[in-house]
C-alpha cells in the first residue's frame, strides 16, 4: 500500500519528533556521562578525573540496595492496588445506577491534583499523628493515633500515589469495560452461565490490553516517583522510603556531588530501561495481537 | 419480579458507588472545607472544625501574599503551550507511524516511551548549565520545550494508537479519488482524527499542569507556575492548615474544573489501543 | 533578550550618578517562607517610597527548597537572583570560594559597629562581612509555667540535662495528649541534627577529631543519642521522628509540649497570636551537663549579594534597607516590639521598650553562650557550633540525620544508628579527601 513517495513523506514528518527526543535524550545523558567520571562537587571549586570512584561509592552505598527494594515495592504495590482496584471501580461504574455522570466525576478527581498538593493534603491533613483526621478519628473511638509517616512509610506512600492514580486505571478501564460486547454477555446468560464465569471467561480476556497499557504507562510514572516522598518522609526514617530517584537527589542535591549524582542517574538510567525492556517485551506482543 | 430486582439491585449499586465515589473525593472535599476556616479552627477536631464559622481570611491572606494571577497565568500559557507545540510535532509524526508502518515503526515507539524513564533529578545540573547558557533561565519558553519534550512520548503513542482505529480503506478511497496527501489529511484524516487529538490535548495539559520539578527548578519568578506557588506554603512556621488548603485549593481548581468538564472528551481517547 | 536589557540595567546603574533619575531596576529576592521574612514583604511600601527606582520581585520557598535552588544557581553562575536568604552555614563557604559581593561598603547609616559580634563574627571572612543578618537566632528552653507550677516543680534560668528530664517527666500525661517534651526528630541537617549536633556539645562529643576521623564510635555521642532517645520515648508525641521545628512550634502552640527546646526566634510565636498558651511560657538556657558547653546552636538568616549580580547597587540598597536599625523601628512602629526580627543589633537589646518583651534577655543570654569559633569541649579542627563549616557537611549530617530519625521511630536500634553513621561519615571524608 505504501509507496515510496508516501514513505518519504512519512520519513520527514516522523523526523522532527525523533530528532528532537534524540537531542533530548543524547545532550544531558552525554553530559551525565562525562559528569560521572569526575570529582565534581558544585561546593568547591574545580574538578578532576575521579575514574569509576563515583560509581563505586554509589553501588556500595548500603542505601542504594535499600532503594532499589523500595522502588520496586513502590511500583508494584501501586500497580496492584490501582489494578485491582481499578476493576473493581470499573465493574461498579459500568452498573446501573442514579448519578452515574457525578460518582464517576467524584472518581476521576485525584487525578487532576498536583503531586505535590496531594502529598502535603495526606501528610498534614489526615496522617499527621496529632491534627490529622486519623488521629482524630482513632481519639474519637479510644485508639492510640497510628503515625503513619514513621511507623509505615513507605506502605503511606504507596497509598498516597494510588490514590493518585486509581482514576486513571479506573477511567481506562471503564471505558474498555464500555466496549465489551452486550450481546454475547446476555447470551452467555442465557446459557446458564455465572457472573463469575461471565467475568473470567469474557471481561478478563477483554481487558488484558487495557491492563497491560495501565501497567505499561503507571510504571513509566511510577518509577520517578519523587515530590511525594520529599513532601511526606524525605526519604526515612533511615532509608526506609527512599527509592532510587530520591537517592540521586539526596546525592546530586543535598550533597551537591555532582559526580556521585551524575554516577547515581547513570544507573538509574540503565535500571529503568532493564524494565523497560520487559515492558516493551510484554506490552508488545499484547499490543500486536 | 425481575424487575423489582433489578430495582433494589440499583439501589444498592447506587449507594456503594456513591460512598466509593465520596470517599475517593474526600481528601480533596476536606481540603476545600478547611481553606474556609481560621487557622485556630482548621487544627480542631473534624466535627468541631465543621460547626466552626466560615470565614474567608485564608484566601485574603494568601492574596495579599503571593501573585496568584503571575502563577496561574504561567500554568496556563506553560500547559497549553506544551501541549500544542507537542501536538505540533505528534500528529503528523504518528499520522505517519499509524499508516505508513516500518519495520521499526514498533521498536521506534517503544523507544520514545523509554526516554521517559531518565530520572529528572540525574540530569538537573546538565540541564541547568544548558539553560543558563541559552540564557533561558526564568522564561517561559525554555520551560515549555521542556515540557514539551517530556510529555512527546505519551503524545505520539496516544495519537497513534488513536490513528491506527481509523480505518485504512477510508483512506484508499480517498486517494482513489485523486485526493492529495494535503486534502487526505485535512479533509478525511482530520476530522476523524478530532476526538481523539482533543482526549491527547486534555491529557497532556493535566499533565503539564501537575509536573513539578522541571517547573520549580528551572523557574525563579517571571516563569514561575503554580507548583511553585505551592512551595511557598507548604511548611511554613506556626499553624498552616488553613492556607495550605487555601492555596491547595486555588492552584488544583482550574484544571478540576476543565477536568471535570471535558471528562467525557478526555476518557474517549484514553485507551491507548487497548479497546478494539 | 533577556540579557541584553539585564546589561542595559546594569549599565545604567553603573553609569548614574547617585541621586540622578534613572531607570526602573528590577531585583530578584530569595527568600524563605519563614514569619519574619513574610512580615517584610507586608512592609515594601516603605522601601519602595524610599527606593522608587527599584521594583523587588520576591521568591519565596520552603527552606530545604530554597537552600536547593540558591546553591544550584550561585555554584553554576546562573544568575538568577540578585539578593539570597543565606545562613551562617554558607555564608563562610561561600565566602571564601569569591561567591559573594563584600558588603563592607554599605552606607554609614547601616552602622556595622552595632551588629551582634556573634552573628558579625560567623558572616565574616577574611575581614569582609559577605552576608548582613536580617534574624539571629540561639537555642533555648522554652516551658509552660502553668504545668511546671502544677508539677510542684521550677525551672532554673540555666538547668542541666537532669533537670530537663525531671520536668519532662512530671509533665507528662499522656492521657490528655500532653508531652512533657518535644524536640526536633526530622531527617535533616538543619533539622534533628541541627538539635543533636548541638546537644552533643553539652555532652562532650564532636562531629571529628584534629584529623578529620569521624566520632560516633566514641562515647559521648552514644550518651548523646540514648539520652535523646530515652527523653523523646518516654515524654515525647507521637510520630516525633517527622517532627521539624513547624511541626513542633504547632504542637507546642496547641498546648501539647510541656517544653520545647529549639531557636530563640519561635519565643515570638509560641507567645503570639495564634497560640493558646501565650501568656504561660517561661524561658531558660538551653541545658548542659557541667562540661562547660551549653546545649544551644547559634544561627543567622541573613542576605547576602551573589557576585555575579549586575544590580549590586540596587540589591545593596535592599540589603541595607532590610537590615538597618530603621527597619527595626519600622516593625515595631506597625507590629508592636514582640515582632521585630531579634538578634541582630546590641541597640535593639539596649532599647527599654524591647527590654519588656519577656525573651528579650533569654535570647540575648543564648546568642552569647554560643561560640562558633570553639564550640566543643575538645579542640576540633571546624567551625560551627550545630554544624561543621565544610561544604561536605550537609549531604553527610542528612544522611546521619536519618539514621537518627530512624532510631528515634524505632526501626533501627541506637548502636546500628551510630554504626551507620560511623560508616557514612568516614566513607564521604575519605572520597572528600579529608582522611588520608
Amino acid at each position: 500500500m505504501a509507496t515510496a513517495h508516501s514513505r518519504t513523506a512519512a520519513r520527514l514528518m516522523v523526523s522532527p519528533a525523533v530528532i528532537l527526543l534524540f537531542l533530548w535524550m543524547i545532550v544531558p545523558l552525554g553530559m551525565t556521562i562525562y559528569f560521572s567520571f569526575l570529582r565534581y562537587n558544585l561546593l568547591t571549586p574545580g574538578t578532576s578525573f575521579a575514574g569509576f570512584d563515583n560509581y563505586y561509592y554509589f553501588l556500595t552505598n548500603p542505601a542504594f540496595w535499600d532503594a532499589l527494594r523500595n522502588t520496586i515495592t513502590l511500583v508494584v504495590g501501586v500497580l496492584i492496588i490501582t489494578v485491582f482496584g481499578g476493576i473493581g471501580l470499573a465493574l461498579l461504574l459500568d452498573q446501573p445506577m442514579w448519578g452515574q455522570g457525578i460518582v464517576r466525576v467524584l472518581v476521576i478527581a485525584p487525578f487532576f491534583v498536583m503531586p505535590t498538593v496531594s502529598a502535603l493534603v495526606w501528610k498534614n491533613m489526615f496522617m499527621n499523628p496529632v491534627n490529622g483526621m486519623f488521629a482524630h478519628i482513632a481519639k474519637a473511638i479510644g485508639l492510640q493515633p497510628y503515625d503513619f509517616l514513621s511507623q509505615s512509610p513507605l506502605a503511606s506512600i504507596i497509598l498516597i500515589v494510588a490514590w493518585s492514580w486509581l482514576p486513571f486505571s479506573t477511567l481506562i478501564l471503564l471505558t474498555a469495560l464500555q466496549s465489551l460486547d452486550r450481546e454475547q454477555q446476555e447470551a452467555a446468560e442465557m446459557d446458564g452461565a455465572s457472573w463469575l464465569m461471565r467475568f473470567w471467561y469474557l471481561t478478563v480476556p477483554h481487558l488484558t490490553r487495557s491492563i497491560t497499557v495501565v501497567i505499561l504507562i503507571q510504571t513509566i510514572f511510577l518509577l520517578s516517583v519523587f515530590a511525594e516522598i520529599l513532601v511526606t518522609t524525605n526519604g526515612g526514617p533511615g532509608t526506609a522510603s527512599t527509592n532510587i530517584p530520591f537517592l540521586v537527589y539526596a546525592q546530586s542535591l543535598l550533597s551537591f556531588d555532582v559526580g556521585g549524582g551524575s554516577a547515581g542517574g547513570i544507573v538509574a538510567v540503565i535500571l529503568a530501561n532493564i524494565v523497560a525492556v520487559f515492558l516493551m517485551r510484554m506490552i508488545g506482543k499484547n499490543l500486536d495481537a | 419480579m425481575a424487575r423489582k430486582s433489578t430495582h433494589t439491585r440499583k439501589i444498592a449499586v447506587t449507594i456503594i458507588a456513591w460512598a466509593i465515589g465520596f470517599v475517593i473525593f474526600f481528601p480533596i472535599l476536606w481540603t476545600i472545607l478547611m481553606s474556609f476556616k481560621s487557622e485556630g479552627d482548621a487544627i480542631k477536631a473534624p466535627m468541631a472544625m465543621l460547626a466552626a464559622p466560615w470565614s474567608f481570611e485564608s484566601y485574603a491572606e494568601v492574596q495579599a501574599r503571593s501573585n496568584y494571577s503571575l502563577h496561574f497565568m504561567n500554568s496556563v500559557i506553560l500547559s497549553v503551550g506544551s501541549t500544542l507545540l507537542a501536538l505540533i510535532i505528534a500528529v503528523p509524526a504518528a499520522w505517519a507511524m499509524a499508516f505508513v508502518p516500518g519495520k521499526r515503526t514498533k521498536d521506534l515507539l517503544m523507544w520514545m516511551l523509554s526516554t521517559k524513564m531518565m530520572p529528572a533529578v540525574g540530569v538537573l545540573v546538565p540541564m541547568y548549565l544548558i539553560f543558563r547558557n541559552f540564557g533561558l533561565l526564568d522564561s517561559r519558553s525554555g520551560l515549555v520545550v521542556v515540557l514539551t519534550l517530556i510529555n512527546l512520548p505519551i503524545v505520539i503513542w496516544m495519537l497513534y494508537t488513536y490513528f491506527k482505529e481509523i480505518p485504512g480503506e477510508i483512506l484508499e478511497a480517498a486517494r482513489m479519488d485523486g485526493a492529495s496527501l494535503r486534502a487526505e489529511i485535512l479533509y478525511v484524516l482530520t476530522p476523524m482524527a478530532v476526538p481523539g487529538i482533543a482526549s491527547t490535548m486534555l491529557l497532556n495539559i493535566i499533565l503539564a499542569w501537575n509536573e513539578a520539578f522541571w517547573t520549580l527548578q528551572l523557574t525563579t519568578h517571571d516563569a514561575a507556575p503554580l507548583t511553585q506557588f505551592i512551595a511557598s506554603y507548604s511548611s511554613p512556621e506556626g499553624l498552616f492548615y488553613a492556607k495550605l488548603s487555601a492555596a491547595s485549593t486555588m492552584a488544583i481548581a482550574p484544571i478540576l474544573i476543565l477536568g471535570w468538564f471535558s471528562q467525557k472528551q478526555l476518557v474517549r481517547g484514553l485507551t491507548f489501543g487497548a479497546v478494539k | 533578550m533577556k540579557m541584553t536589557l539585564r546589561a542595559l540595567f546594569g549599565a545604567t546603574v553603573s553609569l548614574t550618578l547617585a541621586g540622578a533619575a534613572m531607570a526602573e531596576t528590577t531585583i530578584t529576592v530569595a527568600t524563605v517562607n519563614n514569619g519574619d521574612m513574610i512580615r517584610m514583604q507586608g512592609l515594601m511600601d516603605d522601601f519602595y517610597a524610599k527606593n522608587p527606582d527599584i521594583k523587588v520581585n520576591w521568591v519565596t520557598l520552603e527552606e530545604n527548597a530554597l537552600r536547593q535552588k540558591v546553591t544550584t544557581d550561585i555554584a553554576t553562575k546562573g544568575g538568577q537572583f540578585d539578593v539570597l536568604t543565606i545562613g551562617t552555614y554558607e555564608v563562610p563557604i561561600w565566602g571564601k570560594a569569591g561567591w559573594l559581593v563584600s558588603l563592607n561598603d554599605l552606607p554609614a547609616d547601616y552602622d556595622a559597629a552595632d551588629l551582634l559580634p556573634a552573628i558579625a563574627g560567623g558572616l565574616t571572612v577574611d575581614g569582609n562581612l559577605y552576608a548582613s543578618p536580617f534574624y539571629g537566632e540561639s537555642s533555648m528552653v522554652m516551658y509552660r509555667k502553668d504545668l511546671m507550677e502544677a508539677a510542684g516543680l521550677t525551672m532554673p534560668d540555666a538547668p542541666t540535662w537532669a533537670d530537663i528530664k525531671a520536668a519532662a517527666a512530671a509533665m507528662t500525661d499522656k492521657d490528655k495528649e500532653q508531652y512533657g517534651i518535644c524536640l526536633r526528630g526530622k531527617a535533616g541537617w538543619g533539622e534533628n541534627m541541627a538539635f543533636l549536633t548541638a546537644m552533643s556539645n553539652s555532652f562532650g562529643a564532636k562531629w571529628f577529631d584534629m584529623d578529620w576521623h569521624a566520632q560516633f564510635d566514641q562515647k559521648p555521642w552514644a550518651d548523646t543519642l540514648a539520652f535523646y532517645l530515652d527523653l523523646m520515648n518516654n515524654y515525647g508525641p507521637p510520630g516525633a521522628s517527622n517532627n521539624g521545628f513547624n511541626e513542633n512550634l504547632a504542637l507546642f502552640q496547641q498546648g501539647h509540649c510541656g517544653m520545647w527546646i529549639d531557636a530563640t526566634v519561635a519565643a515570638s510565636f509560641v507567645t503570639g497570636k495564634d497560640s493558646t498558651v501565650g501568656d504561660k511560657v517561661g524561658f531558660a538556657l538551653a541545658p548542659d551537663n557541667g562540661l562547660g558547653k551549653r546545649g544551644n546552636w547559634l544561627w543567622a538568616w541573613s542576605l547576602a549579594i551573589p557576585a555575579g549580580t549586575q544590580k549590586a547597587d540596587a540589591a545593596k540598597a535592599f540589603v541595607n534597607w532590610a537590615t538597618n536599625k530603621d527597619y527595626l523601628a519600622l516593625v515595631a512602629s506597625k507590629e508592636g516590639w514582640a515582632n521585630v526580627p531579634p538578634g541582630t543589633r546590641s541597640s535593639l537589646y539596649a532599647n527599654e521598650e524591647y527590654a519588656k518583651i519577656p525573651f528579650a534577655k533569654m535570647t540575648l543570654d543564648s546568642i552569647n553562650a554560643a561560640d562558633p569559633t570553639h564550640p566543643t569541649v575538645d579542640p576540633v579542627p571546624y567551625t560551627g557550633v550545630q554544624f561543621v563549616a565544610i561544604p561536605e557537611f550537609q549531604g553527610i549530617a542528612t544522611a546521619v540525620g536519618q539514621q537518627f530519625s530512624a532510631a528515634l521511630a524505632g526501626t533501627t536500634s541506637a548502636a546500628d544508628a551510630l554504626a551507620a553513621a560511623q560508616a557514612l561519615t568516614t566513607t564521604e571524608m575519605t572520597k572528600a579527601g579529608y582522611v588520608k
